[in-house]
């Protein structure tokens, strides 16, 4: 296991993953060997465009999508081994909250049963504590539980649905939560009611993050350490500051070019971004970004790159870097 | 200056709901001139789309429209639609948000670019395919001959939206519209795609008006920028001066509101609380009052006009403009 966070006892630790998916006679390879390791109390972004394997890893990481092969160590015990009751007991401690917030609540259900679903689960019987709890979690994303619980979803707007469904995840006291481009759907001046409100819940209830989204700009905002993917595998993990500082992957480059910019002084690049993904069903041979690279080779078709340490805690998989 | 191509006039548009009607546009009034790029840039919501569906005249049945709409000396409100309809696709095209719905699955892309071309041009079949092959290869697709036998289903959703974009570009269009072209689309296929569109543009000299809610989008792109919230244009000026000095505060707070690249990690956002008000519930006075950090009774009491101080080109709607040189404003 390569020591990708430089830190004691990772929270979580990803080992060498793969998923694979069936399609007809053929198999999309959407997670090609995966290594990351998240530090308690961390948040890691995790970029990607669509169809790269970002949101498969995180559902393979919860096991809602089990692993062709690889480990998933969670505080020190093996997900991917467990079964059942155990796995039901440990599923407890790691939550997930989706895109699309409206499509992800029950909209017969009332915002109070909702929100207290996962404590009946968990098996809590008392229904004063499971009161207090909903109300309390309520409150702290920012509602009024009084005036919420007895509504139905189709009475919020989809910024407030995100807020009760990061109501819902924190009702468990989760340790961990994996979020799946939570503000992709939401407008420009709710996105950023809620990133701030996913941060102040990070430090409230001490929690560890998996944050998952297309947009370098929105994953900065909140991650510690930015790993970036492409058709399946890790291209460059690194601190945040120093990846977008000096990314080191050509792909890292083009995604950091390709991103337009709120100021009119400065002049779009001309696509910079030659062609268009391969299909994960027959990825390219060596390293799956040579045939969208400017700076591809002989070797890169033959030789699979490893990640390797490029700057202190920045990781690359290419055999030409940037930097 | 040239005459304008495209002016709106008092503009507005009411929809029928159960819980009353629904202002989706309040009064605008826009002009662009040919060669221009005009971007509309607004929050779900904030009527950008249901404007441009009144240019095209595509708005729901049910929907009321008033105003003007004057494109290349007629006004498209009072033109019959069957004059309406030759004009559509061939002067006035328009590019939408998800080229899967508007590409037609059924049929193979020769079919649906050949089908616009015979129907706006008096080309025969051998000279359309030509032409459709010609068109294919300027948005850069591959292989054009033997794209022109596949269905959609069977292109990439970057491919899919070039494809949209040779068939708006078919007939030699006067005005583009282009409704949130990128919006479905992966970065660095954004940036292709905006690329496309400006270059064709240019050769062209056509007139062009991009909606987004990319304020990132226009940036680079537009050469006027209208900023809507609640129905309204309450921003409206140059691409460089805008940005240089936005006076609406609604402009500000969504360019602040939007995470930035060199911003540390972990630095809190400049958030817009509240949300955009109830269209069926038109407030009296300005619509982003009770969101604004800047707000005092008078606004709460009256709706400020678009109106310009500085710059003439520069029109904003509100009684305590921000960002304004010393001694001008209310």
């Amino acid at each position: 296991m390569m020591q990708l966070a430089a830190r004691v006892e990772p929270l979580l630790n990803v080992d060498n993953l793969v998923v694979e998916y069936g399609l007809g006679n053929k198999t999309v390879h959407a997670v090609s060997g995966v290594s990351l390791a998240v530090a308690r109390g961390e948040t890691l972004g995790l970029v990607g465009e669509s169809g790269c394997g970002k949101s498969t890893l995180g559902r393979a990481v919860l096991q809602l999508r089990r692993a062709k092969s690889g480990r998933v160590l969670f505080d020190g015990e093996d997900l991917t081994a467990m079964e059942g009751e155990a796995l039901r007991k440990m599923r407890r401690r790691v939550q997930l909250i989706f895109q699309d917030p409206i499509a992800s609540l029950n909209p017969r259900r009332r915002i109070g049963d909702i929100v207290a679903e996962p404590l009946i689960i968990a098996g809590v019987k008392d229904a004063a504590e499971r009161k207090r709890r909903v109300h309390e979690v309520l409150s702290a994303v920012g509602l009024d539980p009084d005036l919420v619980v007895g509504r139905l979803p189709h009475e919020f707007s989809g910024g407030q649905c995100q807020r009760i469904c990061i109501a819902r995840s924190l009702v468990l006291s989760p340790e961990f939560i994996v979020c799946d481009e939570p503000v992709s759907a939401l407008d420009v001046s709710i996105r950023a009611q809620i990133l701030n409100l996913l941060e102040e819940m990070k430090a409230r209830f001490g929690l560890t993050l998996l944050f998952i989204a297309h947009d370098l700009a929105v994953v900065k905002a909140v991650s510690d350490r930015v790993a970036v993917m492409y058709l399946g595998r890790l291209c460059e993990v690194g601190p945040s500051e120093q990846l977008f500082a000096n990314p080191a992957h050509p792909y890292t480059g083009l995604l950091l070019q390709a991103i337009p910019v709120p100021d009119p002084d400065v002049r779009p690049a001309e696509s910079v971004a030659a062609g268009e993904p391969p299909s994960p069903i027959a990825p390219p041979s060596g390293c799956r970004f040579r045939t969208r690279c400017p700076r591809a080779d002989q070797r890169c078709s033959a030789e699979i790159p490893e990640l390797r340490e490029i700057g202190p805690g920045q990781f690359a998989a290419c055999h030409h870097p940037l930097t | 200056m040239s005459a304008p191509l495209l002016t709106i006039e008092d503009v507005a548009v009411e929809l029928p709901t159960p819980r009353g009607n629904l202002r989706a546009v309040d009064h605008v009034d826009l002009s662009l001139e040919a060669g221009r790029t005009l971007g509309i840039v607004g929050e779900s919501g904030c009527g950008k789309t249901m404007l441009s569906r009144a240019v095209l005249q595509l708005l729901p049945k049910k929907a009321k429209l008033t105003g003007r709409v004057m494109f290349d000396g007629q006004d498209l409100v009072r033109l019959p639609s069957e004059s309406l309809r030759r004009l559509r696709g061939r002067d006035l095209a328009v590019v939408f948000q998800d080229p899967m719905t508007s590409l037609n699955p059924v049929l193979t892309i020769g079919t649906q670019l050949m089908e616009t071309i015979q129907e706006h041009l008096e080309l025969d079949a051998p000279a359309a395919r030509k032409r459709s092959i010609e068109l294919l290869a300027a948005v850069g697709i591959p292989a054009p001959e033997q794209r022109l036998a596949q269905y959609p289903h069977q292109c990439s959703g970057g491919m899919r939206q070039r494809i949209a974009i040779a068939i708006a570009l078919s007939c030699e269009p006067k005005l583009l519209i282009a409704d949130e072209p990128t919006t479905a689309l992966d970065v660095t296929i954004q940036a292709q795609i905006l690329d496309l569109l400006a270059r064709e543009q240019r050769r062209r000299h056509m007139a062009m008006i991009i909606i987004t809610h990319d304020l990132g989008v226009v940036a680079g792109r537009a050469d006027e920028v209208a900023v809507m919230y609640a129905g309204r244009v309450v921003e409206r000026a140059p691409t460089q001066a805008l940005f240089k000095r936005m006076h609406m505060p609604y402009s500000e707070a969504l360019l602040a509101a939007i995470p930035k690249l060199e911003t540390a990690p972990h630095t809190p956002l400049p958030a817009i609380s509240g949300r955009p008000p109830d269209p069926t519930r038109p407030l009296k006075g300005c619509s982003f009052a009770p969101r604004c950090r800047y707000a005092a009774s008078r606004c709460h009491e009256a709706k400020p006009d678009l109106k310009s101080a500085e710059m003439p080109d520069h029109l904003y709607a509100c009684f305590y403009p921000i960002q304004m040189a010393e001694g001008i404003g209310a």
